[in-house]
C-alpha cells in the first residue's frame, strides 16, 4: 500500500503582496511556502503510515526548486518525491495541470491499495479544482474536503464538511481525498528526519518522462492545452484612505457614534 | 474499481462551438430544500441568456424534486430539466456527474453555472475534466457583453482606458498548425474572480470549448424579485436518467446538519471581529466583542488567527477562506488585516478598525480607525453606541 | 573558508525556527512571570529529537551534528532563553559526559532514554563554596563494597527538580586535590538523594534551579563515570562544550532583542517620525547587528571544531565570552530604543535583557574566559 500525496508549492500571500505594473504578481519578490491544504493532506498519509506502515510519496509539478518543498516533506516523514517539471508544462490551467499530473500518478502506478491525497485548494489560485480533475483523469472515485479519514481494509470512510453539516461516505481505493484543515495539525520536520532527507530518493518527470503516456498530448498540457485563457487580470482601485480618528479615549468613542449616528449608519 | 464513464451522447465534442445553445444553471437542492444560491444563479443566468438572445434553462437533480421546480421560474428561467432518481437523493459525486454530463452531452448548452458551494465545487471540475471544457473557480462577476464587460472594468479596475478598449480578441496557438490565431471573445463568457485572497482579479475566457462552466461565489449575485405568473409558465422537462447502483462508487452513510446553530454572518448587518489582538486576554476579548455586537444586533466573527487558534469555531471565519461579507458595520477588533482577511470583509459597507499599531494594514481600508488597546477602546465604544441609539 | 551553510543546517534552522515562533514563543511571558518549567515544550522537543541533536542514533540520537545543537539553542533562545537553558543544559552537561567518559553499559543504560528526551539530564559541580573554584569540592564519595556513599550537597543546579539523571562530582580522594575528584551517574531514584528549593531568579525563570543534596546517597560503584580520580578533567572538559551552548543561548538572545527592535523601531513614530527613520536608531541597530553577526561567526566556528574533533576549548570559551557580552549589551540597547515600553512587561525585550545577564555568569563567568583565553595564548 501506498499513499500519493499531490503538494504545491505557493507564494505566501500572508503578509502584503508584491504586485507587477501590469498587475501579475511579481513572484520573484514572494517568499514561497507550501500550500497549507497540502500540509494537511501530507499529514493525514503520514497519520496513515504510522498506523498502516504504508509507504507515502509526495508529488509536485513545479520548477526545479520546488524540490526544497519536497525534501521538507521528506524530513517530516515521506518517504519519497517526485518532481513533475518542464517547460512545456508551463501555463497549464487546472485542467492542464490535472491531465500532466494524473500522467505523472499513472506513470508512477497506482495499485488496488492506494490512495491519492490532495490539498482542498492551493490559496494562490484557490480554485479547488486541481483534485477532482485528476481523479477523473484517472477514474478514481473522489470525495473532497475531507475532514476525517479512516481506512480499514480496502474501505476508507471520510468525514465530508458541508456548509451546513457533513456526509459521512465510504469509498474503496484506489479513489482520490482533498484535505481541508479541519483534518489534522501538520507535524514539524524531526532533526533526523532533515539529515536524512538529501539522502532519500527524488525522481524528476519531466516532458520526456511522461510523453508517452496516453494523457499527455500537446492539445492537453500547457497553454495549449488549457481550456481557460486570461483575457486579463487587474488590481481593484484603492479604497480613499479612511479618517484616523483622534485619541483613543472615551471622547473619541462618542465623536464616532455621533458620526455614524449621523449618517443613519447605526 | 477504474473504469471510464461514458457520456450519453458518444459524438459529444466540446470544440465544436456552433453546436451549443441557451445558458444552464445547476440548481442544487439538499434534503428537498431548494439553496438559496440556486435563486441568485437563476437570476444572473438570465442576464446573461438575456445578452446572448437564448433561453435559460435550470437543472435540477434529487429524488422527487419536481415540486419545487417551479418556483425557479419566478426568478427567471425559461425551462427546468427535471431529473429525478432515488439514486439522485443524496449527493453523490458519481451520479450527479454521471447525470450532468449526459445532460449536457445531448442538449449542449454554451454557458453552465454552478453555485460555488462545498458540493458544486466538488462537482464542477469532475464534469468539466470528463466534457473536456474548461472551468472558472469560485467567480464573482459575469458578463457576456462587451460593452458592459468594459463598463465593469472603467468601475472596478485600475487598468488604463487604452487597455480596456482594445480588448475583443484573445491570441492562442493553434495545436495543429502552430500559428498565432485570434479567438473573438466578444460574445463568450467573460468570468472575473479574485485571485490572491482579491488583491488581485482576474477575468477568465474559455474561447475553444462549450460550455464555458463557472462556479460562482454564493451570497455575491443579486437575486431577481420573484414572479409567480413566470413561474406558473415555466416549462418543466423530464429527463430519462440512466443511473445504477453499479455507476455509485462512493456510498453516502449518514447525511448530518450540524447540531449546534451556526453563526449567521452573511445575513449579518452588524459583524464586529476579533484577531490576535485579543491573545493577552482570549475570554475577555471575545467579551468585549459580544457585548459590542449585542449593542448592535449584531455577531461576533474573526480573523483565520482567532479560528485557527481556537478562539472561535471555524463558522465565525470572515476571510478569503472564511466567509464574505457585507454588513452596514464591520468592526475589526485587533485585527491587523491580512490580504485573507480584507479580502472577506473589504466590501462592508462602512469599515471601523481598532488596532494598537497605527501601521496596521487594516486602516489602509478602514472608514474609521481608532489606533489604541482594544481592551480600553472597546468598552467606551459600546457605552458610546448604546448612548447614541439611545438618543435617537 | 567556507561561510555557507549546508542544505541540511538551512532546513534544520527553518523547522526550529518554526517550532520557536509557534509553540516556544507564545509561552515565553507566562512562564517567565509565573516561574513555571515548560514540560510540555520539554515533551514536544523530545518527538523531534531536540533532545539528542548530536548523538548518534545507536543511542537514541537524532543523528544531527554540533552545529545543528547550537542553531537550535540559538532559535530557541531568539524567543525564550529558558526553553534554551533547558536543551543546553541537559545536552551539553549530562548527555554528552556520558557519551563521551561513559563506558558501553552506562551508554545503553542512560543514553536511550536522555536523548530520546523521555528524561531529563542536569550536572551537579557547583557548590556553596564551589564555584569558579571548582576544586574546592566538599562532597564526598566514600567506596564500601558495591557502592560509592556520597555526602555533601550541590547549588545553582539547572534542571534540578526535573530531571532524572545527574552528572555529580565528589571528593573520593580529598588529599589529592583536583587528582581526588571522581564523576558519578546518579539517578534521582537513589536512596539518599533529595533536590532542593526553587532558587528565584532575574532571568530564565521558567527554568528550574535548586540545590542537590546527598545524604549517605548511595550510588552503585558502576555509576562512576571514567576511573577515580578524573572527575575534574571531564568536568572542564564538559564546560567545554557547555560553553558552546550557553554562547548560542547568548547569541540568540541578542538576536531576538534586534529583530524585536526593528520590528518596534520601523512602527513606533515620535516626532511625527518613525524611530528608525532617525539615524540614532540606525546606527544603535546597525551596530547590535554586527555584534550578534561576530558572535554568530564565532560561535559557529567553535561548533564546527567541537564536531570535527579538533581542539576547540579556546574557541569556546571565546565564542561564550564575545556572545554573552554582546548579548547583554545588545538586549540593554535593545531596551533604551523602546524608551517607557520597553521597561515595561508588555514587551519582550526587558525579559530578554534580564534572561541575557546569566550567560556571563553560569558555565564560567566572563573572568574565567579571560583567564582560557589568556592561558592558550601563553600569557602567565
Amino acid at each position: 500500500m501506498k499513499i500519493l500525496v499531490c503538494v504545491k508549492q505557493v507564494p505566501d500571500t500572508s503578509g502584503r503582496l508584491a504586485v507587477n505594473p501590469d498587475g501579475t504578481l511579481n513572484r520573484a519578490l514572494m517568499q514561497t511556502i507550501i500550500n497549507p491544504d497540502d500540509m494537511n493532506a501530507v499529514e493525514a498519509a503520514l497519520k496513515l503510515k504510522d498506523e498502516l506502515g504504508c509507504r507515502v510519496s509526495v508529488v509536485t509539478m513545479g520548477p526545479p526548486p520546488a524540490e526544497g518543498m519536497l525534501r521538507e516533506l521528506m524530513a517530516m516523514g515521506a518517504d519519497d518525491a517526485y518532481l513533475v517539471s518542464g517547460r512545456e508544462f508551463g501555463g497549464s490551467d487546472t485542467y492542464a495541470t490535472s491531465q500532466i499530473i494524473a500522467a505523472a500518478l499513472d506513470t508512477i502506478g497506482l495499485d488496488e491499495d492506494d490512495i491519492v491525497f490532495c490539498g482542498r485548494q492551493a490559496i494562490d489560485g484557490d480554485t479547488a479544482q486541481v483534485g477532482p480533475q485528476i481523479a477523473e483523469k484517472l477514474h478514481l472515485p473522489q470525495v473532497t474536503y475531507a475532514a476525517d479519514i479512516k481506512k480499514e481494509g480496502n474501505t476508507i470512510t471520510v468525514k465530508r464538511i458541508l456548509e451546513d453539516g457533513y456526509m459521512t461516505i465510504k469509498v474503496k481505493t484506489p479513489c482520490l481525498v482533498t484535505c481541508i484543515k479541519e483534518l489534522n495539525t501538520p507535524r514539524y520536520m524531526t532533526v533526523s528526519g532533515v539529515f536524512e532527507t538529501y539522502a532519500k530518493p527524488m525522481t524528476v518527470l519531466d516532458y520526456n518522462a511522461l510523453k508517452d503516456n496516453p494523457l499527455i498530448d500537446k492539445s492537453t498540457i500547457g497553454l495549449n492545452g488549457s481550456p481557460t485563457n486570461i483575457l486579463t487580470s487587474f488590481t481593484p482601485p484603492q479604497k480613499e484612505p479612511g479618517k484616523m480618528l483622534e485619541g483613543s479615549d472615551m471622547k473619541t468613542c462618542e465623536q464616532l457614534a455621533g458620526i455614524l449616528a449621523e449618517k443613519h449608519i447605526i | 474499481m477504474r473504469t471510464k464513464v461514458e457520456l450519453a451522447n458518444p459524438n459529444f465534442d466540446s470544440s465544436k462551438l456552433a453546436e451549443f445553445k441557451n445558458v444552464w444553471v445547476f440548481c442544487e437542492q439538499r434534503q428537498g430544500k431548494m439553496m438559496p444560491t440556486s435563486f441568485e444563479l437563476i437570476s444572473e443566468g438570465r442576464k446573461l441568456a438575456n445578452e446572448l438572445g437564448v433561453n435559460l434553462c435550470g437543472l435540477l437533480l434529487g429524488d422527487n424534486v419536481e415540486g419545487i421546480a417551479k418556483e425557479l421560474g419566478g426568478y427567471g428561467a425559461d425551462e427546468v430539466i427535471v431529473c429525478d432518481h432515488p439514486l439522485l437523493k443524496d449527493y453523490t459525486t458519481d451520479a450527479y456527474a454521471k447525470v450532468i454530463c449526459d445532460a449536457i452531452s445531448e442538449y449542449k448548452p454554451e454557458v453552465f453555472l454552478i453555485a460555488a458551494t462545498n458540493i458544486g465545487r466538488d462537482l464542477g471540475p469532475r464534469c468539466a475534466a470528463r466534457l473536456h471544457t474548461g472551468l472558472c473557480a469560485d467567480c464573482t462577476h459575469l458578463d457576456v457583453d462587451m460593452p458592459a464587460y468594459k463598463d465593469f472594468l472603467r468601475k472596478a479596475s485600475t487598468l488604463p482606458e487604452d487597455r480596456i478598449e482594445k480588448l475583443g480578441k484573445i491570441m492562442l496557438k493553434n495545436n495543429i498548425t502552430e500559428q498565432m490565431e485570434a479567438h473573438d471573445v466578444s460574445m463568450g463568457l467573460k468570468m472575473t474572480r479574485p485571485a490572491f485572497g482579491g488583491n488581485l482579479m482576474a477575468s477568465i475566457v474559455c474561447p475553444r470549448f462549450r460550455p464555458a462552466m463557472a462556479t460562482v461565489r454564493p451570497g455575491v449575485m443579486k437575486k431577481n424579485a420573484f414572479d409567480e405568473a413566470k413561474a406558473e409558465a415555466v416549462k418543466l422537462t423530464k429527463y430519462d436518467v440512466k443511473l445504477s447502483a453499479a455507476d455509485m462508487e462512493t456510498e453516502v452513510v449518514e447525511t448530518v446538519k450540524a447540531a449546534k446553530k451556526l453563526v449567521d454572518l452573511i445575513g449579518a448587518d452588524y459583524i464586529v471581529s476579533v484577531g490576535r489582538g485579543i491573545s493577552k486576554d482570549v475570554e475577555g476579548g471575545i467579551k468585549l466583542a459580544e457585548e459590542l455586537a449585542a449593542v448592535l444586533g449584531g455577531v461576533v466573527g474573526g480573523s483565520r488567527v482567532a479560528i485557527d487558534s481556537g478562539w472561535l469555531t471555524a463558522d465565525h471565519q470572515v476571510g478569503q477562506t472564511g466567509k464574505t461579507v457585507h454588513p452596514k458595520v464591520y468592526i475589526a477588533l485587533g485585527i491587523s488585516g491580512s490580504i485573507q482577511h480584507k479580502a472577506g470583509m473589504s466590501e462592508s459597507e462602512c469599515i471601523i478598525a481598532v488596532n494598537k499599531n497605527e501601521n496596521a494594514p487594516i486602516f489602509e481600508i478602514a472608514d474609521y480607525g481608532i489606533c489604541g488597546d482594544l481592551f480600553k477602546v472597546t468598552p467606551m465604544l459600546t457605552e458610546a453606541f448604546k448612548a447614541a441609539k439611545a438618543a435617537k | 573558508m567556507d561561510f555557507h551553510l549546508s542544505k541540511e543546517h538551512l532546513l534544520v534552522r527553518k523547522m526550529y525556527r518554526e517550532f520557536a515562533e509557534t509553540e516556544v514563543k507564545p509561552l515565553a511571558e507566562e512562564i517567565d512571570e509565573e516561574e513555571r518549567f515548560p514540560m510540555e515544550t520539554v515533551e514536544k522537543m523530545a518527538k523531534l529529537g531536540m533532545m539528542g541533536i548530536y548523538f548518534p542514533k545507536e543511542y537514541g540520537g537524532a543523528g544531527g551534528d554540533v552545529l545543528s545543537y547550537a542553531m537550535c539553542v540559538e532559535e530557541l533562545a531568539k524567543v525564550c532563553g529558558t526553553t534554551a537553558v533547558i536543551v543546553s543544559a541537559h545536552t551539553s552537561l549530562c548527555c554528552a559526559p556520558i557519551f563521551e567518559n561513559g563506558t558501553e553499559e552506562q551508554k545503553m543504560k542512560y543514553l536511550p532514554d536522555l536523548l530520546s528526551g523521555r528524561k531529563i539530564g542536569a550536572f551537579g559541580l557547583t557548590e556553596p563554596n564551589a564555584g569558579t573554584d571548582a576544586s574546592g569540592q566538599q562532597t564526598t564519595a566514600v567506596l564500601d563494597g558495591d557502592h560509592y556513599v556520597l555526602n555533601g550537597s550541590k547549588c545553582f543546579i539547572t534542571n534540578g527538580s526535573v530531571a532524572d539523571t545527574f552528572v555529580v562530582f565528589a571528593m573520593t580522594d580529598p588529599k589529592a586535590g583536583n587528582h581526588g575528584i571522581s564523576a558519578f551517574i546518579v539517578e534521582r531514584s537513589f536512596p539518599g538523594f533529595s533536590s532542593g528549593k526553587h532558587e528565584k531568579k532575574m532571568g530564565i525563570r521558567g527554568s528550574s534551579t535548586t540545590d542537590l543534596v546527598f545524604e549517605d546517597c548511595i550510588v552503585p560503584k558502576e555509576n562512576l563515570l571514567g576511573k577515580e580520580g578524573q572527575g575534574f578533567k571531564i568536568a572542564m572538559k564538559t564546560l567545554d562544550g557547555g560553553r558552546i551552548g550557553i554562547a548560542s543561548q547568548a547569541l540568540g538572545l541578542g538576536e531576538g532583542a534586534v529583530e524585536e527592535a526593528i520590528k518596534y523601531t520601523k512602527e513606533r513614530v515620535q516626532f511625527k517620525r518613525r524611530l528608525s527613520q532617525f539615524q540614532n536608531t540606525q546606527f544603535q541597530l546597525a551596530d547590535m547587528h554586527t555584534r550578534m553577526q561576530a558572535a554568530q561567526y564565532l560561535v559557529y566556528a567553535a561548533a564546527m571544531k567541537k564536531e570535527n574533533h579538533e581542539d576547540y576549548s579556546m574557541d569556546a570559551s571565546m565564542a561564550k565570552l564575545f556572545a554573552a557580552e554582546a548579548a547583554s549589551d545588545v538586549t540593554r540597547r535593545a531596551v533604551q530604543l523602546f524608551g517607557g515600553y520597553g521597561y515595561t512587561r508588555e514587551y519582550p525585550v526587558e525579559r530578554m535583557m534580564r534572561d541575557a545577564k546569566i550567560t556571563e555568569i553560569y558555565e564560567g563567568t566572563s573572568e574565567v574566559q579571560r583567564m582560557v583565553i589568556a592561558k592558550y595564548l601563553g600569557v602567565n
